[in-house]
């Protein structure tokens, strides 16, 4: 009964204009099996699962549930397969009670027996000890618990097969266990569940098998158990092991005074305390901090993101005013933010004309870029960064999330910057990415340019900084360098040596 | 930490709240005006004869509220029920029969509901384009069957008309001594009718639900099942028919027909919805709010004429002003309560 099929996914392709995002793709899931589907951002697995809920039509292959072919032509054929979806953005009607979210498009009758449904809703909610009420009206919910009511809405359904997009993006650690438990609750019942993360723990906490996926192809299906973590990885990037370990510490430069490229004393915007911070030519430094401890916010104020309270700002020794982004710029600072879908793209426009965008702001729109110069420019960048896109003029929001921020890299470069501030550049992104990026930071501090770099991942920062600042309440609270850079001595300034605010 | 006794009841919704809101603002208004101007404020024929004049303004605010709660805006209902008075009077006026005039009230309304709802739902354009072209059509499409004022020359509807509904005891004493009851027009009920039946549909069937959900996340629902494309469609279905609806009360009401009729009625509809609590953005509103909303907004203008403002734009001027009010507190109470619930 274990090892038996539940869902076969066999040969799938699907193209895409220009790509082929998925050749020849095999997928088996058995019941009561919580399977990872891995790879990195591009990799097709958004496709596989989309193509499964019947968002997408495959071009080719078949599924078929306990051995019963399926054609999948929408979301509802889907379900009525059996095959139920939680995304990673809930998809649930934050204007309705949590009962209704439950029990909505699948009503019997035409009449809402709303009395009926609580009832009904509040047996499901606390046999899976979801903590939620039925007549509560679903936005006054925690994201996770909103991410749970659409699983025992899935579970109501019967569903037989329960893929789970992303579901722990957004939920802290103790949300992710309460979830966790949730999976292996509805894996002793038969559930087949198919997990797709970033987070490689979560894979090795929760997982029976390992499905990876490269560049739209199955890499292979693996038990847990016995595949470890570092292979896994070189499977989802398809690199050896050699070269995610090639490049060590970066080395410690000694700066003279006229090696300051930018200073600032006492910067202060709407949203950052005032703080000083200064930046050598070449050299790249990090804020680091827990989340909403004001490192972005500072790096804003930098760049003139968020209005400028006071302050003095020199640039290489010159007294400047910078209070908009494109006083910055024209002081040849440039900005990727944090947010990259609402700061950095403009999903409708193509790769090229994202590219361009901000040297033409510097240019002013009277003198245009001609067409011909910023197809090569565009070409330039697309090699160079080696961005993954159908052509030039492919709109940037088809492409997946890493290919967007080397789009938003490409940008700025074009404008040649001094000073180059990355806001987390590598978020969202896949391993394979996150190297390159890294990589290329290092090879622009080489040739001159001043980077800071901000990065939840610690170790990503030790790896590429050479000076962090270290930040605490939207307080600096201490800067490292050199032997200091380690982590634990980087989580040691964070908590600052005090007991720690668990927040 | 709570007891489970505590989660019984729970907090008003937004759409609750702000009918509260609009409520409780229209009754202490209106008892303001009883002490202050008295007069016609005593009288419940004050309450009725608002009733009578926007029996047909309720009706096309309801139609408004379902398409209000799905995102979308219908700014046809003014011109749909101006084309339905005049083409039901020319075609009484021309010897036809009262039964066959409501059909074709209801045929008129539905066609421009069906035509908006297949644009709009399934063509995926603007709502506001087409039914801006909507009113546009409409509005040519009366002049066209006449420039001239109309009046009902027809005997059966003539009675029609006059048919009222007298309730005595909550009548009054005129200065010569006789007794004038109350009186209601028949349009008043068909209007309490079509709201009873819009909050019905609301409140418990699946297609009102459905209204909901789209207006509160239109993927989502998609996502839960629910027909997307029809129910949307059904909702300008439903936004015409009233208009159709609407058309024949005013009629009932005036008994005449012009170019001009029911100008402006698409904009005190919105309005009368806004006031009422239904958010411009979609998923939050409730008919019961929109009643409640036509009604203050009536009642503003009433009180404005009793003060002796009797030029028209005073009126104008202080709709304009309660409108803004009204808007700036919903959104400061929506915006504290969120913030609360962040905090908590």
């Amino acid at each position: 009964m274990h090892d038996e099929c539940l869902l076969s996914m066999r040969h799938i392709n699907k193209y895409f204009p220009g790509v082929k995002a998925l050749s020849d793709v095999d997928f088996t899931l058995r019941h009561g099996e919580i399977h990872a589907l891995m790879g990195e951002n591009g990799a097709g697995k958004s496709t596989l699962i989309k193509v499964l809920t019947g968002v997408y039509q495959n071009d080719g292959g078949e599924i078929a549930v306990e051995g019963e072919k399926l054609h999948i032509r929408s979301p509802q054929d889907a379900q009525r397969g059996g095959i139920s979806t939680v995304y990673q953005e809930i998809t649930l009607c934050p204007n309705l009670t949590v009962a209704e979210n439950m029990f909505i498009g699948r009503e019997e009758g035409p009449l809402i027996r709303q009395k009926n449904y609580v009832k009904r809703a509040n047996e499901i909610l606390s046999e899976l000890g979801i903590p939620a009420r039925g007549s509560q009206i679903l936005g006054s919910c925690s994201l996770a618990v909103q991410q749970m009511v659409a699983i025992a809405r899935a579970v109501d359904m019967k569903c037989k097969v329960l893929i789970l997009d992303e579901p722990t993006s957004s939920l802290d650690d103790k949300e992710v266990q309460v979830l966790f438990k949730l999976m292996r609750d509805l894996k002793s019942r038969g559930v087949g569940i198919i997990f797709v993360t970033h987070f490689l723990e979560q894979v090795y906490e929760v997982c029976d098998r390992i499905t990876v996926l490269r560049n739209g192809e199955l890499v292979g299906e693996y038990l847990t158990e016995d595949l470890p973590q570092v292979q896994l990885v070189a499977k989802m990037i398809g690199k050896d092991l050699d070269e995610l370990s090639s490049f060590g510490k970066a080395e410690v430069k000694e700066y003279g005074p006229d090696d300051v490229f930018y200073e600032a004393e006492e910067l202060s915007s709407s949203d950052a305390l005032p703080f000083d911070f200064k930046i050598h030519k070449g050299e790249v430094n990090g804020f680091t901090g827990l989340l909403g401890s004001g490192r972005s916010e500072s790096v804003r104020a930098i760049f003139g993101a968020d209005k400028v309270n006071g302050g003095t700002v020199k640039i290489k020794g010159d007294s400047v005013k910078i209070n908009k982004p494109i006083d910055a710029m024209k002081h040849g600072i440039g900005y990727l933010p944090e947010d990259r879908k609402r700061d950095g793209i403009i999903a409708d426009l193509s790769v090229r004309e994202n590219i361009i965008l901000a040297l033409q702001v510097m240019k002013g729109f009277f003198k245009p870029i001609s067409r011909s110069e910023s197809e090569a420019f565009a070409d330039e960048y697309i090699k160079a960064l080696n961005i993954k896109t159908a052509s030039r003029e492919t709109p940037i929001g088809s492409l997946s999330g890493g290919n967007q921020q080397k789009v938003i890299l490409a940008r700025w470069l074009l404008t040649h910057p001094d000073y180059l501030i990355l806001d987390e550049p590598t978020r969202g992104i896949d391993v394979g990415t996150k190297l390159e990026i890294q990589k290329l930071v290092l090879k622009l501090a080489e040739d001159g340019v001043s980077v800071t770099f901000i990065s939840s991942e610690i170790e990503e920062m030790l790896r590429t900084c050479s000076r962090l600042i270290v930040m605490r309440d939207r307080h600096v609270v201490g800067e490292l360098k050199g032997e200091e850079l380690t982590e634990a001595q980087v989580m040691k300034t964070i908590a600052g040596g005090n007991t720690v605010n668990e927040e | 930490m709570k007891t489970r006794k505590e989660f019984l009841r729970e907090p008003l919704t937004d759409t609750q709240l702000l009918m509260t809101i609009t409520i409780s603002i229209f009754v202490a208004m209106y008892a303001v005006a009883m002490g202050a101007l008295q007069g016609g404020f005593l009288h419940a024929q004050q309450v009725f004869d608002m009733l009578n004049d926007n029996a047909s303004l309720i009706i096309v605010s309801c139609g408004l509220t379902i398409v209000m709660i799905t995102g979308g805006i219908d700014i046809s209902v003014g011109g749909v029920t101006s084309l339905v008075v005049m083409a039901c009077i020319l075609y009484l006026n021309h010897g036809g029969n009262v039964f066959v005039a409501a059909l074709l009230a209801l045929g008129i309304g539905l066609a421009f509901g069906l035509v908006h709802g297949f644009l709009i739902s399934y063509l995926e354009i603007q709502p506001f384009i087409v039914t801006l072209a909507g009113m546009f059509f409409a509005r040519g499409m009366t002049t066209i069957l006449s420039v001239n004022p109309q009046k009902v020359e027809h005997e059966g509807f003539a009675n029609l008309r006059s048919t009222q509904i007298e309730i005595p005891w909550l009548g009054y004493t005129a200065k010569n001594g006789n007794i004038v009851p109350a009186r209601i027009e028949l349009g008043v009920l068909v209007a309490v009718f079509c709201l009873i039946v819009v909050f019905l549909i609301l409140k418990f069937h699946r297609l009102g639900r459905g209204f909901y959900a789209i207006g509160g996340n239109q993927t989502s629902a998609l996502m839960l099942g629910i027909n997307v494309k029809r129910t949307r469609f059904l909702a300008y279905v439903f936004s015409g028919l009233l208009s159709g609806v609407s058309g024949f009360v005013l009629m009932m009401h005036t008994g005449a027909a012009n170019a001009t009729n029911a100008a402006g009625m698409e904009m005190n509809a919105i309005a009368a919805s806004i006031i009422g609590g239904t958010l411009l953005t979609g998923g939050v509103g409730n008919v019961i709010g929109t009643f409640f909303g036509v009604l203050t907004l009536t009642t503003i203008k009433k009180i404005v004429v009793s003060s002796g403002l009797n030029q028209p734009w005073w009126q104008s001027i202080t709709t304009g002003g309660m409108l803004c009010f009204f808007i700036l507190l919903q959104s400061v109470v929506l915006s504290r309560r969120n913030k609360k619930k962040k905090a908590t």
